[in-house]
């Protein structure tokens, strides 16, 4: 059953005290322990952004934002990873109820967008590298293609992590461990979605501001 | 592109007989410990119980071996510098040339804080915090020998530098646009980028490893407000590495992005900012600066409290005062480049929290005086540092609100009145405490405490070389001696560093009595043995059970109802005038399975490191590939623990009755 659902199940006052109960089981140690390393994640991505916004505007002289950004690109692009967000969300209610085939289903759909995500992303680079901007040319194409790579990146394992607990799931079904990763997964997933809304912001629409 | 990328025979310094002699010794000394050790048939020893163990005890006594064979390494560093400072002056031009003079200073300072410091804090954390806890483990054991194993592999490629090619010359901080491959061609920044990457997601690893084992494991009853300071301190300092350590990864991420693929984050052309690489290193370096130090304040906490026998003074206090400066961490990193350039309104706001954050840390020190005022003092080995580390660190603490002042700081930057001051605050800030600690927890390690005599003689001649080796700066930095000079023309300063040198003598004297400590302490274990579990008349958790603890530490977890657990515990015994009866239902416990994952990931991190280093990108692919492999071999392994039957708890839990279960 979804956890939410459980909790709420749970009458007021017959819960222990959390200083009384001890330690924590392991689903809650394993889902807690990744939202911390996810902050740690989220950090690294602040200091790119910092720098980012440091040299947003030290084109030295190639093309700058404004130049290169492809509007309804980015917007194929966000719509894509928005709806494999809604996909893996699915796929997190077809876990909890342990349905193989509903699982199976989001996982591939998930998959499909997010590589499709990255298609057009590395599309865009090419193009951009086309036209001689590439991350040696300047200190603003440095910081924009180590933010939006590092994000790129951060797809690409996700998708491997996705194929891999594919194969976890249907060698050993719906085994505490397997679900506590399938879980951490969804985090994970998640929080690009935080990531690539920021950089949507920051990079792409501020960066065509006149 | 050749096979060994930039590698050949040149790399090696064979002109260079001091690097060449150190490189024999080392040599030497390792290949005999291995012969030993492989001989005595001890491998199969070593590889079950302590390379592949994922216990926390073990890991943190790992740590800290670590820690201190590399405080070795970065003294000689030290020392070596000293004397050619008080040698090289007018027309003397000392023994190192200024290449070599220049890799010792980047190497000390990035092995003191890196390898001795970060690991000596960990280990003890490692060690204390889930024993101080009332659990039997870490959140994540196996990730937990990545974690050291990963720091282990850093230490070794840093160390491989000396025998192959050259460290950096660019100082422990490595700015831009020196640290640039325009101005560094070699392979020493790429050395101490590549380490440093790899120790640091380590480090990351074990804060979050931490901050969940102390945020979601704590034995029943222990809420925040029960928790000893020293788990306080740990949180502090575990949220800190958290929220600093991926600002260092990136940062050096793009550093090497400049280096490798000619990206232009810190060049001085096409738009690169090298002010941005000193702003974005400090906003990790400050909140570094208290990673460190809030554990080592803990071990003070606990220090004071234990052998003045009262319990803490003022423990909400010392709580709010640790997380006031957990906070106050992130607003003062611009005080490391006042000389930056910033707006005057910009320098009096970092001059103004710089002192801000002084007022915790004196409350701090107020809490420890209150808590050994009308206390029964006993003038043990840790108490020795403790009290030394108060008088020296209030001392260091002022000169730090001197040049927290903009209009000082800009007379005083880059001069050896800035060396004086930090090393016034780290030494006795974290050196002491983590000392204090390696002697207060030895009996719980090792059944064994450390012997007394020698552990005095080594704490006066810290104490009293820390004094004549630094003080002596502070006049020199005033009279405007920068830092890291190989060579000087001053005769003036001349006497005083003499006085520096044998103050660095005194404090290798102090060094050497920590190694007869030692060697002392196993002779005579016999005569040393605890038997108690609690040698010191202890008040947190840790000492209600054997010294050494088993591998799961507590037979039935305990059940907290206050601070001080253990000490209330016993006085309600004492109360009684009775033992309680102990009688447990012994129930089977589950321990977390040897893994050998850490030790291979390390190696094959090794291998990238090096061949990224040398540009032997063969060799990095097959790096990368191996470790991956080994992670994915471990995410299918379908055992991750192993079931300790009940008899056999019962049986160690009876064999030591001092273990009083609450």
């Amino acid at each position: 059953m979804n956890v939410a659902v459980e909790m709420d199940a749970v009458r007021h006052g017959e819960l222990l005290d959390i200083s009384e109960a001890g330690p924590a089981p392991k689903r809650i140690i394993a889902g807690f322990g990744f939202w911390i390393f996810l902050l740690s994640d989220i950090v690294m991505f602040s200091a790119l952004f910092a720098a980012y916004a440091v040299l947003a505007k030290a084109s030295a002289g190639g093309l700058t934002g404004g130049q290169l950004f492809d509007q309804r690109n980015v917007a194929m692009e966000t719509a894509l990873l928005l709806l494999s967000s809604y996909s893996c969300g699915m796929m997190s209610l077809a876990i909890n109820s342990q349905r193989y085939l509903a699982t199976f289903l989001g996982a591939v759909v998930t998959f499909l967008l997010g590589a499709a995500f990255l298609a057009l992303e590395l599309n865009e680079f090419q193009g951009m590298i086309a036209l001689g901007a590439t991350p040696q040319r300047s200190a603003f194409l440095s910081a924009f293609f180590a933010l939006v790579g590092s994000h790129g990146l951060h797809v690409t394992v996700g998708l491997a992590w996705l194929v891999l607990m594919m194969v976890q799931l249907s060698l050993r079904g719906f085994q505490d461990a397997v679900v506590r990763r399938l879980h951490c997964f969804s985090l994970f997933w998640h929080a690009l979605d935080i990531i690539w809304v920021l950089i949507f912001t920051v990079v792409y629409l501020m960066g065509v501001l006149p | 592109m050749t096979l060994l990328g930039k590698l050949d025979w040149s790399a090696v310094p064979f002109d260079q007989p001091i690097i060449m002699g150190t490189v024999g010794v080392m040599i030497v000394v390792i290949g005999s410990i291995l012969s030993w050790v492989t001989l005595k048939g001890y491998v199969p020893y070593l590889w079950r119980e302590w390379i592949t163990s994922v216990d926390h005890k073990r890991i943190g006594v790992m740590y800290i071996v670590l820690a201190l064979v590399m405080l070795l390494r970065g003294f000689a560093d030290g020392i070596m510098m000293r004397t050619q400072q008080a040698v090289a002056v007018g027309g003397a031009q000392g023994y190192l040339p200024p290449e070599h003079f220049d890799q010792i200073f980047s190497a000390h300072g990035t092995i003191m804080i890196f390898f001795v410091a970060m690991p000596f804090v960990i280990g003890l954390m490692n060690f204390v915090v889930p024993l101080q806890l009332g659990v039997r483990d870490v959140a994540f054991p196996t990730l937990n020998s990545i974690s050291f194993w990963l720091t282990a592999s850093g230490v070794l490629l840093t160390n491989m530098s000396l025998a192959i090619g050259e460290f950096a010359k660019t100082g422990w901080f490595a700015y831009p646009p020196l640290s640039e491959l325009q101005f560094s061609p070699g392979v020493g920044v790429d050395y101490y980028l590549w380490s440093l990457q790899i120790s640091g997601i380590g480090t990351l690893l074990s804060g979050v490893n931490f901050v969940t084992t102390i945020l979601k494991m704590r034995a029943p009853g222990m809420s925040y407000l029960r928790m000893p300071v020293f788990c306080w301190t740990a949180l502090a300092s575990n949220l800190l590495i958290v929220a600093a350590f991926p600002v260092l990864t990136a940062l050096f991420a793009m550093l090497l992005l400049d280096r490798y693929l000619g990206f232009h984050f810190f060049t001085v052309d096409a738009g690169g900012n090298v002010m941005m690489y000193v702003n974005l290193f400090w906003i990790w370096g400050h909140p570094e600066v208290y990673i460190l130090v809030l554990p080592a304040f803990g071990v003070y906490s606990e220090v004071a409290a234990t052998f003045s026998g009262k319990s803490l003074f003022g423990y909400r206090s010392m709580v709010l005062a640790t997380m006031a400066i957990c906070v106050l961490s992130y607003t003062v990193w611009l005080h490391h480049f006042f000389t930056m350039g910033a707006s005057a309104s910009v320098n009096a706001f970092f001059g103004i929290t710089s002192m801000i954050i002084g007022v915790p840390t004196g409350v701090k020190v107020f809490n420890w005086l209150f808590t050994m005022y009308g206390g029964r003092i006993r003038f043990t080995v840790p108490v020795l540092w403790t009290i030394g580390f108060m008088v020296t660190f209030v001392f260091g603490g002022l000169t730090g609100v001197l040049l927290a002042l903009p209009a000082v700081d800009w007379q005083v930057h880059n001069s050896v009145f800035l060396v004086a001051h930090f090393h016034h605050v780290i030494i006795p800030g974290v050196l002491f405490g983590a000392i204090a600690g390696y002697n207060y927890w030895f009996p719980k390690a090792f059944g064994f405490k450390l012997d007394e005599r020698w552990g005095k003689a080594a704490f006066w001649c810290w104490f009293v070389g820390f004094h004549l080796a630094f003080m002596p700066l502070y006049v020199t930095g005033l009279m405007g001696m920068p830092r890291r000079l190989q060579h000087s023309d001053v005769l003036a300063w001349q006497p005083w560093l003499l006085v520096a040198e044998v103050g660095a003598i005194v404090i290798f004297a102090g060094i050497i009595c920590q190694i007869v400590q030692i060697v002392v302490s196993i002779r005579h274990r016999a005569q040393l043995r605890d038997t108690t579990g609690d040698p010191w008349n202890g008040r947190t958790l840790e000492w209600s059970t054997a010294s050494p603890p088993p591998a799961w530490n507590f037979a039935v977890l305990p059940r907290v109802d206050g601070l001080d657990a253990f000490w209330t515990h016993k006085q309600r015994v004492l109360a009684k005038q009775e033992l309680p009866v102990q009688q447990h239902a012994y129930r089977p416990i589950e321990v977390p399975k040897n893994s050998p994952v850490g030790f291979v990931t390390a190696f094959f991190t090794v291998v990238t490191g090096f061949a990224l280093i040398w540009h032997i990108w063969w060799m990095a692919g097959f790096g990368v590939l191996g470790a991956a492999v080994t992670l994915l071999a471990f995410m299918f392994r379908t055992k991750d623990e192993v079931e300790i039957p009940a008899d056999e708890v019962a049986l160690f839990d009876r064999a030591h009755p001092v273990e009083v279960s609450l």
